[in-house]
């Protein structure tokens, strides 16, 4: 798996990271990153990630007509034990990330395996808005305005072979850069995985930005997973591994707690967490500060999914 | 300016005012909150998940001062500062003061009148099971924490009052079980009662082998219970140690 080619994203000097953002996004929709003066400082560069802008086409087909979340709340209220366990760390910590230049490694059982310059893995697929729910296993919600495109559109283009029944994700492991992996509340890397065929359902995304902008870091820039029908923890974050496999993949949270998080954890309100209860949940944001609502199945996307678990008990399979 | 004027008029106002803080800042976050934001009070105070933040403040300052509540002792016999006494009953009252709001925040605005699934859940959670015994526990303390209770009840006033023993530690179980992974923090909670803890059963198994010595060099043999009769006769507060660990007046407060 030489692939020289590709590798070049990953060595570009750091003095030039402005400079290959700039053609990341240019790269990712073929055109149509605004053009903006060359920042000064990590200040400015940092406010300048706030005015770029992605190019997309709204998915009505899959969008909820759900109030979104505020980009301060999306961005400001996060799990990400990788820059700390409290809800507002991630925001707090993740200026440490560097998110570019990144590349991704695609191995496993597949056809085209080789490290991939993110431009290079996410360039061919033009970009779509995805409003939807997400539903924490923590019994809170939001509704977000992803902007990512088919995870199922990439993995054809991998061409996995006939042993390939599971897809594994991992994280970026960095303690410098991910100041929460100096402790061992997980396993780190973070590992996540997704059966064959939840991966080609046209709900689950790569996601790159939100809100029409690339990926605030404390939400898992530079590449995310968003699987809506399950809890949060399955949409793993900074991605710096695709592997096709034939096992299910250990993933963190299973393997940190078996009695309470499954490898499915598709968002279920008649199976309980062994510790709360799953029947209802908050939905972040001022207008329902004082009220709980009830928690759909599959979280409202049933209709969509339910039919990738005909036959499995979902009681034993959480 | 005498001690006792130090104590009751200065310290003891400002540790009741220190008490109140954590509520005081609550109160102002929440109205910042409702009205868009007050004098330097950003309506954004308490984050995007304001009911957690709220439930979780109350709920770590209540387990806070039951902490503080239980240092008052130590502090006061190895610290050799016998005053320290005047300031547990409040201390006390300020910890079940968060306790119940915590328990109410719950009631009321998290479960917001979810009485079969709040009933579930105290059934079947062992983190509620056990936070709601630790606020069980402490009722009869609160209510039995005046000078006329302390008379009415005797010495059956501290027997009752080491009910905060297991308090502690079920509220500290209450916060380890509550986290998803990391411990760190409910760790720290947990060691700091067991050292609390561990430093009474360590004196009191001192002085009851003390008392038992004494008892065996003055009558000859040991009686059983004697360092019991020793302990409810040496009553006199703070400047002799009781010589049961757990017996202590109650606080001779004006």
């Amino acid at each position: 798996m030489s692939d020289d080619s590709r590798t070049r994203s990953s060595e570009i000097t750091p003095e030039s990271v402005y400079r290959s953002r700039r053609e990341f996004l240019a790269g990712l929709a073929g055109a149509g990153a605004l053009a903006v003066a060359p920042p000064a400082s990590t200040q400015e560069l940092m406010n300048v990630t706030l005015v770029e802008r992605l190019q997309f086409k709204p998915n009505a087909r899959y969008s909820t007509s759900e109030k979104a979340n505020s980009f301060a709340e999306v961005s400001g209220y996060n799990n990400f034990y990788e820059f700390g366990t409290g809800k507002e760390d991630p925001a707090a910590n993740a200026h440490r990330l560097r998110p570019r230049p990144w590349s991704v490694l695609v191995d496993g059982e597949c056809g085209r395996p080789g490290r991939v310059a993110l431009e290079d893995l996410t360039g061919p697929h033009a970009l779509e808005e995805r409003i939807y729910r997400l539903r924490c296993v923590e019994a809170w919600s939001m509704v977000i305005p992803w902007i990512g495109f088919p995870l199922g559109d990439l993995v054809k283009r991998f061409e996995p072979t006939s042993r390939a029944k599971y897809l594994e994700f991992t994280t970026l492991q960095d303690p410098k850069q991910m100041p929460g992996q100096r402790y061992g509340v997980l396993d780190w890397p973070y590992v996540e995985g997704l059966r064959m065929d939840e991966a080609m359902h046209p709900l689950a995304i790569l996601a790159v930005g939100l809100y029409g902008k690339p990926l605030p870091n404390q939400n898992g820039a530079p590449l995310r997973l968003v699987v809506p029908w399950k809890y949060g923890f399955k949409s793993i974050k900074s991605i710096v591994r695709i592997r096709f496999t034939e096992r299910m993949p250990a993933t963190s949270w299973a393997l940190s707690a078996p009695r309470e998080y499954g490898f499915f954890a598709n968002v279920n309100p008649d199976v309980d967490h062994p510790r709360w209860s799953q029947k209802s949940e908050r939905r972040i944001g001022s207008s329902s500060f004082l009220t709980r609502q009830p928690t759909m199945k599959f979280n409202g996307y049933a209709a969509e999914v339910a039919g990738l678990y005909r036959g499995m008990d979902l009681a034993r399979n959480f | 300016m005498n001690a006792d004027f130090l104590v009751r008029r200065i310290a003891k106002p400002l540790v009741f005012l220190l008490c109140l803080l954590p509520a005081a800042w609550l109160v102002a976050a929440i109205i910042a909150l409702q009205t868009g934001g007050i004098a330097g009070w950003q309506p954004t105070s308490l984050g995007a998940n304001p009911v957690e933040k709220i439930q979780d403040t109350l709920g770590i300052w209540g387990l806070r001062l039951l902490l503080v509540t239980l240092a008052v002792t130590p502090l006061r016999v190895i610290g050799g500062w016998p005053r320290l006494l005047a300031f547990r009953r409040m201390l006390g009252l300020f910890a079940f003061f968060y306790i119940v709001l915590h328990f109410l925040w719950y009631l009321f605005v998290d479960q917001a009148f979810d009485w079969p699934q709040l009933l579930a859940d105290v059934a079947k959670r062992p983190f509620i099971t056990a936070g709601f015994t630790a606020f069980v526990l402490l009722v009869p303390l609160a209510a039995t924490s005046t000078q006329a209770a302390m008379r009415r009840l005797g010495r059956r006033w501290q027997e009752l009052h080491r009910l905060i023993y297991p308090a502690a530690i079920l509220g500290c179980v209450h916060f380890w079980w509550q986290v998803k992974a990391d411990i760190r923090e409910p760790v720290v909670y947990a060691a700091i009662a067991a050292i609390l803890l561990g430093w009474r059963l360590w004196r009191h198994r001192r002085l009851r082998a003390a008392a038992a010595g004494q008892a065996s060099s003055v009558a000859g043999t040991r009686r059983p219970g004697a360092e019991r009769n020793t302990s409810q006769n040496q009553q006199p507060t703070g400047a002799r140690p009781p010589v049961h660990a757990f017996a202590e007046q109650p606080p001779a407060e004006q």
